[in-house]
C-alpha cells in the first residue's frame, strides 16, 4: 500500500477525531453516573404522595418501628417560594444594572457595575448566606431564619449572574439597530426597552433562567437563612425548606428513611432543572425562529 | 427658485480630538436632491449625521457651528424632535429584527404618537408604495422583516423613514449594498421623493450623483471644496481638485 501524504493526513485526522470523541465521553461520565445513581436510589421512593407530603420524623427500621415514608412536598414548595421571590427581587435589579452598564457605557457607574458583577459572580455562595445572616442578626434577629432571608441570600447570588448574562445579551444587539430607532425620533428609553431589549430577549431569558437554575440548586446560602423546616410555607418570616437544603440535611443523617428521601429529592431536583431547561430552549428557539422568519 | 431648507454654517465635527469635518458652510435647497461626494474618509457620513444630530450619539463627539433647519438652529432643539423632522436611511439595511414588515414601517407612528388603526394602515401602504416595495410584499406584510432580501430590506428602511413623514430625508450611501436592479429602483424613488421631500444623499458613485442630484457638494479631507448645480460641477468644475476627482485622476 502506498502511504502518500494525503493518506497520512487522513489517518491523523481520523485519529484525532476518535481521541476527541473519547474525551467527550470521559467528560460525560460524571454527569451520567450522577443521573444513574439518582435514578437507581431515588427512583424507588417516587410516588405521588412523595411529591406532596412533608418529610417524616427520623426513623430506622432496625429499631422495629414501621417507618413513615413521607415526602418532600415542603421542600418543593419551599424551593418554588424561595427561588420565585429571589427572582422577583434579582431580575429587575440585574436587568436594570445591565441596561445601565451597556446603554450608558462610558460613564463611570456603568464600568463600576460591570466590574462589581464580575467580582460578585466569583464570590463563594456560602458568603451570600453569611452576609445576609450577619446583617439580620444585627438589625432584625427575629427573622434571621426565614423565607425572606433565604430569598435575599439567593438574590445575592442571582443578581450578578442576571447582570452579567443580560449585559452580554444586550451587547450582541448591533449598534445599527439603536441608530435606526434613534434616527426615527424614538426616545432613548423607548429605544432601549422596546427595540434593544426586545431584540435581546431570547438571550436575556436564557440568562435569567440560568440564574434561576443556579439558585434552585444552592444549599450553602440557605444554611443560615432559610434554615429548613419539616413543614410547608409558614409565611415569609418563618423558616422554610428547600430541595438542596433537604438533600444536604438528610443525606448525611443516619436515618434510613431520610437518606432515601434525600435520593428522591435529588432525582426530583434534576428532573425539575431538566424540564426547565428543555422548556426554555423550546420557547427561546421558537422566538428566534419567529424573528428569522422560519 | 426654492428656498433653502437646511443650511450649515462653519460646521466642524470632532471624534474625540480628531476633527473630521472643518468649517463647512453649505445650503440644501428645499424639494431638491443634493448629493455629497468625495473620497472615502473625507467626512461625508460625519456631515450628514450632524444634520439630524446622530453624530452626538457616539461617545466623545462634539460639533461646532450652526445647523439651520428652516432658519432655526437644530443644536438648540430637542434632538428627538429634530429627528422626527429629519429622517435618515443608513448605508446598510437595519430593519428591526423582532418585527414584521408592517410593524417596521409603522414603528414611528406607533411609538411617537397615537394614530388610529386605519390611519396607520394607510400610512404603511403609502410608504411601501413610495419605497417601491408594496407590490413585492402586499401579500405578506405580517412576515418577519428578516425574510426579505437585502435590497428589499433597504427599501423597507426607506419606507420606515418615510412613514414618519419627515421634511428632510438623509441617505448615507443607500445603494452601496445593492445590485444594479435594486439600485435603479432606489434612484427612481429618490427622483419621486423630491416632489415632497428635501433629499440629501451621500454617494461614492459619481454616475449616481449625476443621475439623481440637482446639486452636488464635493468634500475633501473634511473640507468643502466645491458646491453647485450637478451639471455645472461635473462639466465645468471650478476647482482643480474637483476636476481631478470626477475624472478619476486623483492623488
Ligand atoms: N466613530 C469614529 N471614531 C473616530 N473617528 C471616526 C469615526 N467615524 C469616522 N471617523 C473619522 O472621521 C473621518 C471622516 O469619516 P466619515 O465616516 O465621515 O467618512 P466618509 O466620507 O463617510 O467615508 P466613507 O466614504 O468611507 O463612508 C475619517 O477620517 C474617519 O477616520
Ligand atoms: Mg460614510
Amino acid at each position: 500500500m502506498k502511504f502518500d501524504r494525503s493518506a497520512r493526513r487522513k489517518l491523523w485526522s481520523h485519529t484525532m477525531t476518535v481521541l476527541a470523541g473519547l474525551c467527550a465521553l470521559v467528560a460525560l461520565i460524571p454527569l451520567g453516573s450522577v443521573i444513574y445513581q439518582a435514578v437507581l436510589l431515588g427512583g424507588p421512593v417516587l410516588s405521588l404522595s412523595f411529591l406532596t407530603s412533608n418529610p417524616p420524623l427520623p426513623c430506622t427500621p432496625s429499631v422495629g418501628t414501621s417507618c413513615a415514608v413521607g415526602g418532600i412536598g415542603s421542600a418543593i414548595q419551599g424551593t418554588l417560594v424561595l427561588v420565585g421571590l429571589a427572582a422577583a427581587i434579582s431580575v429587575p435589579i440585574g436587568l436594570a444594572a445591565a441596561i445601565f452598564a451597556v446603554e450608558y457605557r462610558g460613564r463611570f457607574l456603568g464600568l463600576a457595575i460591570s466590574f462589581t458583577a464580575d467580582v460578585l459572580t466569583g464570590v463563594p455562595s456560602i458568603i451570600a448566606g453569611v452576609f445576609i445572616y450577619a446583617y439580620f442578626v444585627i438589625y432584625d434577629p427575629s427573622i434571621v431564619f426565614s423565607a425572606l432571608t433565604g430569598s435575599l441570600a439567593l438574590s445575592v447570588i442571582m443578581v450578578p449572574i442576571v447582570t452579567r448574562t443580560c449585559e452580554e445579551a444586550l451587547r450582541t444587539v448591533p449598534h445599527s439597530l439603536r441608530e435606526a430607532a434613534l434616527a426615527l425620533g424614538i426616545p432613548k428609553w423607548r429605544t432601549t426597552l422596546q427595540i434593544v431589549l426586545m431584540t435581546a430577549l431570547p438571550a436575556v431569558l436564557t440568562g435569567i433562567l440560568l440564574s434561576v437554575m443556579r439558585a434552585s440548586g444552592e444549599a450553602a446560602p440557605l444554611l443560615f437563612t432559610a434554615f429548613g423546616s419539616r413543614l410547608g410555607f409558614q409565611g415569609f418570616n418563618n423558616p422554610i425548606n428547600a430541595l438542596p437544603l433537604l438533600i444536604y440535611n438528610f443525606a448525611e443523617s443516619p436515618y434510613k428513611n431520610w437518606i432515601d428521601l434525600a435520593w428522591g429529592a435529588a432525582l426530583i431536583l434534576i428532573i425539575l432543572i431538566l424540564i426547565a431547561s428543555v422548556l426554555s430552549r423550546l420557547v427561546v428557539g421558537r422566538m428566534v425562529r419567529r424573528m428569522r422568519g422560519g | 427658485m426654492n428656498g433653502t431648507k437646511m443650511r450649515v454654517e462653519r460646521l466642524s465635527a470632532y471624534y474625540g480630538k480628531t476633527k473630521a469635518i472643518s468649517e463647512i458652510s453649505v445650503g440644501f435647497p428645499e424639494r431638491k436632491v443634493s448629493a455629497i461626494i468625495g473620497p472615502s474618509g473625507c467626512g461625508k457620513s460625519t456631515l450628514i449625521r450632524c444634520l439630524n444630530r446622530m453624530h452626538e450619539t457616539l461617545p466623545r463627539t462634539r460639533v461646532e457651528g450652526q445647523i439651520l433647519l428652516d432658519g432655526e438652529d437644530i443644536l438648540e432643539l430637542d434632538p428627538v424632535h429634530v429627528r422626527r423632522r429629519v429622517g435618515m436611511v443608513f448605508q446598510k439595511p437595519n430593519p428591526f429584527v423582532t418585527m414584521s414588515i408592517y410593524d417596521n414601517v409603522s414603528v414611528a407612528l406607533r411609538f411617537n404618537g397615537r394614530h388610529s388603526r386605519e390611519d396607520t394602515d394607510k400610512a404603511v401602504v403609502r410608504s411601501l408604495q413610495q419605497a417601491a416595495l408594496w407590490e413585492e410584499v402586499k401579500d405578506r406584510v405580517d412576515a418577519p422583516a428578516l425574510s426579505l432580501s437585502g435590497g428589499q430590506q433597504q427599501r423597507l428602511c426607506i419606507a420606515r423613514a418615510l412613514a414618519a413623514e419627515p421634511e428632510v430625508l438623509l441617505m448615507d450611501e443607500p445603494c452601496s449594498a445593492l445590485d444594479p436592479v435594486a439600485t435603479a429602483k432606489i434612484e427612481g424613488l429618490v427622483n419621486e421623493l423630491k416632489n415632497s421631500y428635501t433629499v440629501i444623499i451621500v454617494t461614492h458613485n459619481m454616475q449616481q450623483a449625476g443621475r439623481v442630484a440637482d446639486y452636488t457638494a464635493f468634500l475633501y479631507l473634511g473640507k468643502l471644496v466645491e458646491v453647485g448645480a450637478t451639471a455645472d460641477l461635473f462639466e465645468r468644475p471650478k476647482e482643480r481638485l474637483t476636476e481631478q476627482y470626477i475624472t478619476g485622476r486623483f492623488g
